[in-house]
């Protein structure tokens, strides 16, 4: 079986794949469905959903379409979390891939690093990166990158010494290749699959981490996005639900489907694993 | 002859029943938010101290909702024809928390007690030849020049009285009696439990028969807005003081059964919020912008939604509840057409403004983003910045902003709180309440400086009211909104509002309905 015949055996994921298009869609569309952007205040404030024409989710705290706010906020997090997990992996993956083909001092070297990081709480030192840079998109898409690195350089370096023992790369070593060909050439190339898996993975978490600085009020303050919407709505909640039921069901939906597609990943990229999964 | 004694009979009768009508008894809590940094009045002003600490001591006089003054320590006063002269009689029978006797020594150690930890009343204190107690029960201020807003900082806050047999001869900020205060006030210090709640009880030997009414107060520490939203609710706390509370949970809360509300008790403070705009540079140093963003502002859609129908739309610097407020001067509806216009007369090029709101909740972010949506419709690009109170407090301190919101008191008088604002001698780096903007005007400089002198009123109204138009015309900031705080309390909380300082000299006369 091919690999993309596998992915598609897999309802789930085919499901977060579907979703994941459609926010991708509605993202990348956004300006042409709202061209006045979200921050326009349109109607009279607090109107209930789905009842008025025009605005489905109905209006928040200043008058402002819901909707519009919850399709301009998909930009936002999506951006956020790809980028941030490249970040990441800019990060992450050389350094795991140096300890694990080296091993000894720069192994020692590297973990430590990357345990001094792992020590500190994710998300309270987002925060405090956060607000020592001003909250802005770019300091906010450093900060989740910064804090969620470690966990790659762990996995890619476990990887990398275990591909570094096999045989095909004691014949490299053999055949007179430099250390850096046979880390580029032979041996990260087979750790590709579990790191494409933990990616997927990470942009849900970014996601959530975005949203949940947002709330917090730390957020870039000139961009819309879902949790800004949340943490803005969470002063009339018991008055207006909407406000923070919708944005909080897009970041659900989001970060569903995201793992569902990690998920799909893993299996497909590890048949072995998953025929024992399904029999 | 005998109507007149039958008339005065009948109002006295009045007045009898009235004050038969009042319960005494009960117990009364309230919300104190934040929580005090200290409560030795004559060391420490913050506004959470003013409210708390309003009751245990007392100035010399209190003001009205007219900011006319009224007894409080003096009985009576006097102010000669030419304002050189004050003379205060003062209360007899009184006695501090402690029992010993109150006379006009503790008045006189009080003007050099503040004079080292009060900057208002040094301010005011500045015109000030000198002071002396004639007798026990008499107070003489001597001027140096006449000073007409002077008669206006002797309330509490701006004057607390403070005992002299504690603090004479000692070190006033090491004082361990700052801890359990002593004051002439209708109640008395007990107990301060940190983080959770501060307790007064009744002043039995209060020298006005029969007050106060209460017999303890519980001020309350409850650190989150929607958690003292909640102990309303539930009936934990029976007052919110204005400010307490979310502007969208007072609707709620005041659609409750038997919940009072009243936006009376801020006249003397009149808060006042504008936004800074940065007069030396960038596009803010210009006036025709500045004109332009008046223009552009929807103010009266930020009054209805953002804070819910309180408040007026303010005119200019002075507010319409202090004294010498004029409304004749240039207007600014909403109009984005006309500001469109000005922003091509000055031929702006796009240059992107920063604004900074006030870290002081949800209302005040709500209020940024409606600013920056008007400014765009408009054309201006603007980038909201963002800072907690310390980073608020240092970037308008160092001027490094271009917009920035803030709201400060007026104290009655535009003399007392206004002209810092505007003035060239005020332009001192390092602090927060001065002329921020860089606003430099000598010929309305010298307006200011005459009209704060000024012994003659109607004269002094004609001299503001000039101020007034020139300034507006040339918009240093952008004038916001004369901010209205509600305060919310169970309706069998009696008079619990009676003064223009509100709940900050209230507790004397408010009684509980049984």
């Amino acid at each position: 079986m091919t690999f993309w015949k596998r992915f598609i055996s897999n309802r789930g994921a085919l499901l977060g794949l579907g979703i994941l298009i459609a926010v991708l869609l509605v993202a990348l569309l956004a300006p042409l469905i709202y061209p006045r952007g979200p921050w326009a205040m349109v109607q009279r404030p607090f109107l209930v959903p789905f009842t008025t024409d025009g605005l489905p989710l109905g209006t928040d705290t200043l008058g402002r379409d819901v909707l519009a706010g919850l399709v301009y906020g998909a930009r936002v997090s999506l951006l956020v979390g790809l980028v941030s997990t490249v970040m990441a992996l800019l990060i992450g993956v050389p350094l795991g891939a140096l300890a694990g083909f080296y091993g000894k001092w720069v192994d020692e070297g590297a973990m430590r690093f990357t345990e001094f990081f792992q020590t500190i709480p994710n998300f309270a030192l987002a925060i405090v990166l956060v607000a020592i840079l001003e909250p802005s998109l770019t300091s906010i898409t450093i900060a989740i990158a910064i804090v969620s690195w470690p966990p790659v350089a762990r996995l890619v370096r476990a990887e990398v010494m275990s591909v570094t023992r096999r045989e095909y790369v004691d014949a490299a070593r053999l055949a007179g290749l430099s250390n850096m060909h046979i880390l580029i050439r032979q041996v990260l190339p087979n750790t590709v699959s579990p790191i494409i898996v933990m990616a997927s993975l990470m942009v849900a978490t970014a996601i959530l981490l975005e949203s949940s600085l947002s709330f917090l009020g730390l957020g870039d303050p000139n961009i819309m996005s879902w949790g800004f919407q949340i943490g803005a709505a969470r002063t009339v909640i018991r008055s207006a639900w909407w406000l923070s039921f919708f944005p909080g069901a897009a970041i659900v939906l989001t970060v569903l489907a995201l793992n569902l597609i990690g998920e799909g990943l893993n299996d497909a990229l590890n048949p072995h694993l998953s025929r024992k999964g399904r029999s | 002859m005998k109507l007149l004694k039958a008339t005065t009979f009948l109002v006295a009768a009045a007045m009898a029943t009235g004050a038969a009508a009042q319960q005494d008894g009960g117990r009364l809590d309230l919300i104190v938010q934040p929580e005090p940094p200290g409560l030795m009045l004559g060391l420490v002003q913050n506004g959470p101290t003013q409210m708390v600490s309003g009751q245990i001591y007392e100035g010399l006089l209190r003001y009205n909702k007219d900011l006319e003054p009224q007894p409080s320590l003096a009985k009576e006063w006097d102010i000669a024809e030419d304002g050189m002269t004050y003379t205060f009689k003062l209360q007899e029978g009184v006695t501090w928390h402690d029992g010993e006797p109150f006379s006009a020594a503790d008045v006189i150690f009080t003007t050099k007690f503040l004079q080292d930890n009060h900057a208002r009343f040094r301010g005011a204190f500045s015109h000030v030849e000198s002071v002396e107690a004639p007798d026990d029960n008499t107070i003489v201020i001597h001027m140096k020049e006449p000073y007409g807003p002077f008669i206006n900082a002797f309330e509490a806050g701006s004057m607390p009285i403070v005992p002299k047999h504690i603090y004479e001869g000692t070190d006033y900020a090491t004082n361990e009696m700052n801890n359990t205060p002593i004051g002439t006030g209708p109640y008395k210090f007990v107990e301060w439990e940190k983080g959770s709640f501060i307790h007064l009880t009744k002043n039995e030997d209060y020298y006005l028969d029969g007050l106060p009414h209460i017999d303890d107060l519980y001020y309350r520490v409850v650190p989150d807005a929607a958690s003292r939203a909640v102990a309303f609710e539930t009936g934990e706390v029976d007052v919110l003081p204005g400010g307490a509370i979310e502007n969208w949970d007072v609707a709620r809360l005041t659609k409750m059964d038997n919940v009072c509300s009243t936006s009376d008790g801020w006249e003397f403070f009149a808060p006042h919020a504008w936004m800074w705009l940065n007069n030396r540079e960038g596009p803010t140093s210009n006036k025709l912008f500045r004109q332009a963003v008046m223009f552009a502002l929807d103010r009266e859609f930020v009054k209805d939604v953002v804070w819910n129908g309180f408040g007026t739309v303010p005119t200019g610097p002075v507010s319409s509840k202090t004294n010498y407020y004029s409304d004749d001067v240039p207007q600014y509806p909403h109009d984005p057409e006309k500001a469109k216009a000005l922003l091509e007369e000055m031929g702006y090029d796009g240059t992107p403004v920063r604004l900074l709101p006030l870290p002081y909740g949800e209302t005040w972010q709500r209020w940024a983003e409606a600013v920056k949506q008007n400014l765009e419709e408009v054309g201006i690009t603007v980038d909201i910045d963002s800072a907690d109170v310390a980073g608020w407090n240092e970037k308008t301190a160092n001027w490094d902003y271009d917009m920035a919101f803030t709201y400060l008191y007026q104290y009655g008088d535009p003399a007392l709180g206004v002209a810092r604002n505007y003035v060239e001698s005020q332009i001192q780096k390092g602090s927060p309440w001065n002329n921020v903007e860089g606003y430099v005007n000598p010929e309305l400089d010298a307006m200011w400086e005459a009209a704060a002198v000024e012994p003659n009123t109607e004269k002094r109204q004609e001299m503001y009211t000039e101020i007034q138009q020139k300034i507006v015309e040339d918009v240093p900031v952008a004038w916001l909104l004369e901010i209205e705080f509600p305060t919310i309390y169970r309706c069998e909380v009696k008079d619990l509002i009676t003064t223009g300082i509100g709940l900050n000299d209230g507790l004397r006369d408010a009684w509980i309905e049984q």
